[in-house]
């Protein structure tokens, strides 16, 4: 079992580790500073933390044995000419919000991407010590009718790469659909169909560019197979590996924002539905977890050990994680409750933390 | 020469005392700090070179309204207080 977790919340990050039967969460570090991303980089033990100062702007820390150091920042390419703005009108200027992704790019010794708001991709070849801009998905003529979910701007939330071949990107972009990339990020394509947007005029519902995949998720045992928690529905892909169908078996809510996959079993993955749109709370008081163990053909409803009466936890897009184990998950709220979920999820049990709004988690693998 | 300080939440995250650098425009100054310190570039301007929107700055106690090019002249001998907005919880 992993003993080890760590927690991106609004107040700093937060490691909790299991000692004896029992987890403990330590002092924080950046207390005080929202943690927008975390990541574990199993290559050379680092750790990641994606922060954002407000008023400071956002910044990336990497640490090595107990010491974190400030890394160089994603900096977006200016353009002189009239200021852009998103599909809906809004200004979108050129300048990093979030940092909203971080994953390995296994290519490369110390390889990373990098996915912002307001829409930019990045890639590190030396573990974050500088950064280049993707021009590739940027330049897409699409762009212009990209939009913001959830924050005034485009953001990139998830970066899945092909364990087959490196060069085969998939990102997940709120709100702009699934881009793929086949050659390492020098060409892009929208991959989102399939996918359904009912909050679009009718006539818009299945273009490709106003879908909001909130997060995806990919399977290392079939790479064909990723998970997508959409902001209509959840979605997998078809066998083709590249286009999508609905999942519409029976839940409490198809609504939602995280989900993970299994590793070693394509047909199995998890999602925390919620009341959708505007409420977003669990269904009637109780949170649960949602698991297919048949390619979404039908879920059980995983409650045991989560509070199932006057709950109103919320569990953002990066607030779940699989451990290497394959079958203990963490899941973080904004209410700050973080629970460890044992055998599949059958279990849950909840850290005994009162902690600050949850971001992100990420299970640290030894 | 002009004496630039930096607000005092950004102390915590990076040494940055006060200090007299030559200048006869806010970005001049400026740039001029920013060879000391080179990592408080990003924390007070935007990726395009624009002050961020919650940092402000007076020169002799007048507030910089030219945030983008940030023109505005600064007497040799001038104080230039950066400072962040409050903000919430």
């Amino acid at each position: 079992m992993p003993r080890k977790l760590l927690i991106g919340t609004r107040k700093g990050l937060f490691t909790a580790t299991k000692k004896g039967r029992k987890w403990r969460v330590n002092q924080p570090d950046f207390l005080g500073v929202p943690v927008s991303m975390v990541l574990f980089d199993r290559r050379d033990g680092a750790l990641y933390a994606g922060l954002d100062h407000g008023h400071f702007g956002c910044k990336l820390q990497r640490r090595v044995g107990k010491r974190w150091r400030e890394l160089a920042v994603p900096v977006y390419p200016q353009k002189k000419g009239r200021p852009e703005k998103t599909n809906f009108g809004l200004p979108w200027p050129r300048s990093l919000k979030l940092v909203w992704s971080l994953e390995i790019d296994p290519s490369q010794p110390g390889g990373l991407w990098c996915g912002t708001i307001p829409g930019g991709l990045f890639h590190s070849p030396d573990r974050g010590e500088s950064w280049q801009f993707n021009d590739g998905l940027w330049n897409q003529k699409a762009r212009k009718k990209w939009s913001g979910g959830g924050f005034d701007q485009p953001g990139i939330h998830s970066v899945v790469v092909d364990p087959r071949d490196a060069n085969v990107v998939t990102v997940g972009i709120s709100v702009a659909g699934v881009w793929r990339t086949e050659d390492a990020g020098r060409t892009w394509r929208n991959m989102s169909h399939g996918m359904r947007a009912a909050y679009m005029p009718k006539d818009l519902a299945y273009d490709l560019d106003a879908q909001d995949p909130h997060r995806l998720a990919i399977s290392a045992a079939n790479p064909d197979r990723i998970w997508c928690q959409h902001h209509n529905g959840i979605f997998v892909t078809k066998r083709d590996g590249t286009s999508w169908r609905e999942v519409k078996a029976k839940a409490p809510s198809r609504f939602g924002f995280a989900v993970a996959a299994h590793q070693r079993d394509p047909d199995t993955a998890w999602f925390v539905p919620a009341q959708k749109d505007e409420c977003r709370v669990p269904v009637d008081g109780k949170v649960v977890v949602l698991r297919t163990s048949n390619a979404g053909k039908s879920f059980e409803v995983l409650t045991r050990g989560l509070p199932q009466r006057d709950a109103y936890d919320l569990v953002l897009r990066h607030g779940m994680d699989l451990s290497d184990d394959h079958k203990t998950l963490a899941m973080g709220a904004t209410s700050g409750r973080v629970w460890i979920g044992e055998d599949g999820g059958e279990q849950w049990h909840e850290l005994e933390a009162n902690l600050p709004p949850v971001y992100c988690l990420r299970w640290i693998r030894t | 020469m002009p004496r630039v300080s930096f607000p005092q939440v950004l102390q915590r995250h990076i040494a940055c005392p006060p200090v007299e650098v030559g200048g006869s425009t806010v970005r001049e100054v400026l740039e001029n700090a920013f060879e000391i310190y080179p990592a408080v570039r990003s924390y007070l301007l935007e990726d395009g070179g624009g002050l961020r929107s919650h940092v402000t700055i007076f020169v002799d106690g007048q507030v910089v309204t030219d945030r983008e090019k940030l023109r505005t002249t600064v007497a040799s001998g001038a104080r230039m207080d950066v400072l962040q907005a409050l903000s919430g919880g």
